[in-house]
């Protein structure tokens, strides 16, 4: 069977598996953004909190990506198998660019632009709100393309503790010695993952502030 | 007896002048007494738990009501540390700094600072906001009703001369920098603080539009009756604002005098400066600094 035919006959099944995925992606981003772009926040004026945040993140990060699935299914309540151990995964996995932007952004902001606000009378959660934040938005957004495109390829693994996705038809491609069912789970997540690129991409041009 | 009262009613006249051009839109406490606006006692500052020597040192002078005094110095001289003592920026570490009488240590920085104005080198406007929101931005922070802003934006980009219906939606990126810096001293007097801590407010522009710049701030402040503490490197600048000099020199102040004394001081760094002056004259006919 061709990959092609392979493509067209199981069509259904490609787009099933791919919302599958993205459902976990865009579920795992939800939650990293809700994490990180706080955390990168709350961190900015805490130097010492700081280094931990972005030291267990960076830890985090190095651990090998099966791997990880692997420590997370023993643990209680976010482990065992399934979809919400790997979503855990790849909230870890994302918290990094996410978190790493948001503080780089908010404190590589124009110095004369800071000291003008400080001066002006503003408290420093007004300086954080108004001004930091409106400034960053464009390198933190850059950190949550970066983490989106990085999930995207992630969640493949997630198949390996049974949460489905893309990854399911990688396995199965694998273990078939199949280059159909392998690619009918890598070009969707490819595509899939340049989609992401591109469209915040788009965003991140346009909230940036010059 | 009537002459005596009416001469006291004379003396009395100057802290209640009402000044030609100042809005009546003011939270500015009205002077009751000639007492200094600022006042420097015995002021060291050194970086804390730095093992440095102090950026300033022993520093005491006082500003007084609608007073220009320039802080004149060569970079590094501790200038701008100066300027952030006053509104609390930074905190002396020895000495005291007095606002209106009381010590920085004593007054809550935020009320301090939104009563000081604030006018740096770069301008240092928010890149994301209009002329208008910059503007608008103390006033709005004290809770301003839109109208009273927007009527307050209005009059000050006047003021600075600024077209308000060619300026008001322009981001500073569409500015130039001389535009720049007349929406800097708008903002620094939005909401009429008594006092403007300007540091080389001019320093970044070219030297025509410098010159222009110096010319009109300098009626403008006469005008509004400020109390200016006004930091820059430039003689010419110093001799063209100035109520006072005071010369800094390596975190001391050597010397403080009205512009005629100054240029007479036998005090080498006083002469350094002459001569920079002079130098430059002689040999670039035309520039200007």
């Amino acid at each position: 069977m061709t990959t092609w035919t392979f493509f067209v006959t199981h069509r259904a099944e490609i787009l099933d598996t791919t919302l599958e995925h993205l459902t976990l992606v865009v579920i795992a981003m939800f939650f990293a953004i809700l994490i990180g772009v706080p955390l990168g926040m709350f961190v900015v004026h805490r130097p010492a909190l700081r280094r931990i945040a972005l030291g267990v993140a960076s830890i985090l990060q190095t651990i090998p990506s099966l791997a990880l699935f692997g420590f997370l299914i023993p643990i209680p309540f976010i482990g065992g198998v399934g979809r919400r151990t790997a979503i855990v995964a790849l909230i870890l996995y994302a918290l990094l660019p996410i978190l790493r932007n948001t503080y780089v952004g908010l404190t590589g902001i124009d110095h004369a632009v800071l000291e003008a606000a400080e001066a002006m009378g503003m408290t420093n959660s007004q300086i954080l709100w108004r001004v930091r934040l409106p400034l960053a938005l464009a390198v933190i957004l850059a950190g949550i393309r970066t983490a989106t495109v990085i999930t995207i390829g992630v969640a493949t693994i997630a198949a390996a503790i049974g949460a489905g996705g893309l990854g399911t038809f990688i396995f199965r491609g694998v273990a078939m010695v199949s280059d159909a069912v392998i690619l009918a789970g890598a070009v969707p997540a490819a595509l899939l993952a340049i989609l992401a690129d591109l469209l915040l991409g788009l965003l991140e041009r346009r909230l940036k502030v010059s | 007896m009537r002459q005596i009262s009416a001469s006291g009613r004379l003396t009395e006249i100057p802290s209640s002048l009402p000044y030609p051009g100042l809005s009546i839109e003011t939270n500015a406490k009205p002077m009751t007494s000639p007492d200094p606006l600022i006042e420097f006692r015995g002021v060291t500052y050194r970086v804390p738990l730095m093992n440095r020597p102090a950026l300033v040192s022993n520093i005491s002078f006082a500003v007084r009501p609608a007073e220009m005094l320039v802080l004149l110095g060569r970079s590094g001289s501790g200038k701008t540390t100066l300027l952030r003592l006053v509104n609390r920026l930074l905190l002396p570490s020895a000495g005291e700094v007095l606002v209106e009488g009381r010590p920085t240590s004593s007054w809550d920085p935020i009320r301090l600072r939104r009563g000081i104005g604030y006018v740096i080198q770069e301008a240092g406007l928010l890149p994301h906001f209009t002329v208008a929101e910059n503007i608008g931005l103390v006033p709005a922070l004290e809770n301003w009703n839109a109208a009273r802003i927007s009527a307050r934006v209005e009059e000050l980009l006047r003021l600075v001369g600024l077209d308000p219906a060619e300026f008001s939606a322009r981001r500073p990126r569409e500015l130039s920098s001389g535009q720049r810096q007349r929406v800097g001293v708008a903002r620094a007097l939005a909401a009429d603080p008594p006092i403007l801590l300007m540091d080389e407010p001019f320093g970044a522009l070219d030297p025509i539009t410098r010159t222009e710049l110096q010319r009109e701030f300098s009626a403008l402040a006469r005008r509004l009756g400020k109390t200016i503490l006004f930091v820059t490197h430039d003689l010419r600048e110093a001799l063209l604002l100035a109520s006072r000099i005071a010369l800094l020199e390596a975190g001391r102040i050597v010397a403080v005098g009205t512009p005629q004394e100054f240029l007479l001081l036998d005090h080498s760094e006083v002469r350094a400066f002459t001569a920079s002056l002079i130098d430059l004259a002689a040999e670039r006919p035309g520039a200007s600094s």
